[in-house]
């Protein structure tokens, strides 16, 4: 146990050693931790930051897919009504459309009938002259009857 | 073993001798090719095998974290950087768990020592006898007595070395002392403490007394860090000397104190780390 020299030596080296670590490996292996340490800390943010966006994003989605729905029923609903109303218009026209053909036809009809008599009430007469004629076997005053003749032709 | 079959004893000393260069003084700068002879060269000698393990540790682990250091990514970490980054959280969560103050160089000063004292207590695990008989073939290759070329491994081993930190821990403490105290703050550490009194004249009577004790703790400090590591080493050497004499039988006695023996390198750098630790930031304490 004899202590000489080498302490000397030993304690130079050790300083040696000291500084070069503290110059060239302590900092850069620090400052690797540290950048590490930070980019980690940011990812985590970043990934729960990203977990918010997804739930709101989620709930917009939500929002978004409830408000067409309720449009689209919306839609729907006014279509229904719409084609209801056009039903009903149809049925309207339609109705008032055979109303018109019917009290055209009716009118028609009418006047048909009113020609027919029309017809009739000018042949009776003629008949019913022809008839009296053949009735009578003699001839008859036209002019003399024809006064009586038209009122039994009015009166048909 | 060692030489042409040496007495117990002779083995013993064999491998307890450093491989000593210094000045003799009567063959001048030469290698010392006895303990008489080492110890006749007095302080002017070198062990160079301590040097050689060492530097040769030190540069090791230097080059291994400098080589880590260089292409640290701040990626996912992977082999040696791992291991490198590890330690070096290891070491500056102790740092900061003891040492208060704001320091450059008390982590780095940290990690040299843990690693350097570890590396060195870890050559205890080399087989007593490989590297010495190694360096005597190379020694008769180069035309010495074999019996005469010594060779110590385990830097450690070597008051030396402990010494050669443990004093330049010493050197940083007293630095930091008087960095944060003042020279005044720090001769009043040494002086007015522990017994004060409001008394001026009693005081004064204090002062050696106070002195004394305070010397004495300060100096128990490098002390006591430097031959707790090389007690522990170098006995632990020595036992390793004694199973490895015992013939066969070393097999079994050899591996569990091996195993033993790696948690006392462990912990003899952690103990020699912390105390350090401790000392500086007891020395950039304020005053109490």
């Amino acid at each position: 146990m004899n202590l000489n020299l080498t302490l000397i030596g030993q304690a130079i080296a050790f300083a040696v050693f000291v500084w070069f670590c503290m110059k060239y490996v302590w900092p850069p292996v620090m400052q690797a931790l540290q950048e590490r340490q930070k980019k980690i800390a940011d990812g985590l943010d970043a990934a729960s930051r990203a977990t918010r966006d997804l739930e709101l994003a989620q709930e917009k989605a939500n929002e978004t897919l409830k408000e067409s729905k309720e449009q689209a029923q919306q839609i729907l609903e006014q279509a229904n009504k719409r084609a209801n109303q056009i039903v009903e218009e149809a049925r309207e026209t339609a109705r008032a459309e055979g109303e018109r053909i019917i009290e055209s036809a009716r009118s028609e009809i009418d006047q048909e009938i009113n020609r027919a008599k029309e017809e009739l009430r000018s042949q009776v007469s003629v008949l019913a002259v022809a008839g009296a004629e053949r009735i009578l076997e003699s001839s008859i005053d036209e002019a003399k009857h024809r006064e009586l003749v038209d009122k039994l032709a009015a009166e048909l | 073993m060692a030489g042409n079959n040496p007495t117990s004893t002779e083995y013993i000393q064999h491998h307890l001798q450093n491989m000593t260069f210094g000045l003799h003084p009567e063959h001048g700068w030469s290698m010392a090719h006895s303990a008489e002879e080492a110890s006749q060269m007095g302080f002017w000698a070198i062990h160079v095998d301590t040097m050689l393990w060492s530097i040769g540790l030190g540069v090791l682990f230097l080059v291994l974290f400098r080589m880590v250091a260089k292409r640290a990514s701040t990626g996912v970490p992977t082999g040696l950087q791992n291991f490198v980054e590890m330690m070096v959280e290891f070491v500056d969560g102790s740092v900061r768990e003891t040492f208060h103050g704001k320091s450059k160089l008390i982590a780095p000063l940290s990690l040299t020592i843990f690693c350097w004292i570890f590396l060195m207590n870890l050559m205890d695990l080399v087989p007593v006898d490989f590297l010495p008989m190694l360096a005597q073939k190379v020694g008769a290759w180069f035309g010495a007595d074999p019996a005469h070329v010594y060779f110590k491994v385990v830097p450690t081993t070597d008051v030396n070395a402990t010494f050669g930190m443990s004093l330049s821990v010493f050197a940083l403490i007293i630095f930091y002392s008087i960095r944060t105290k003042g020279v005044s703050g720090f001769i009043a550490e040494l002086t007015l403490h522990p017994f004060s009194t409001s008394n001026k004249f009693a005081q004064i009577l204090l002062i050696p007394i106070n002195f004394l004790l305070e010397a004495v703790t300060l100096l128990a400090k490098p002390v006591s860090l430097s031959l707790r590591l090389f007690g522990n080493l170098y006995a632990g050497e020595l036992i390793f000397i004694l199973i490895a004499m015992i013939g066969l039988w070393q097999l079994p006695l050899h591996f569990p104190w091996a195993v033993f023996h790696i948690l006392i390198i462990t912990l003899q750098a952690f103990i020699f780390m912390m105390l350090t630790i401790v000392y500086l930031s007891m020395a950039t304490e304020e005053q109490h």
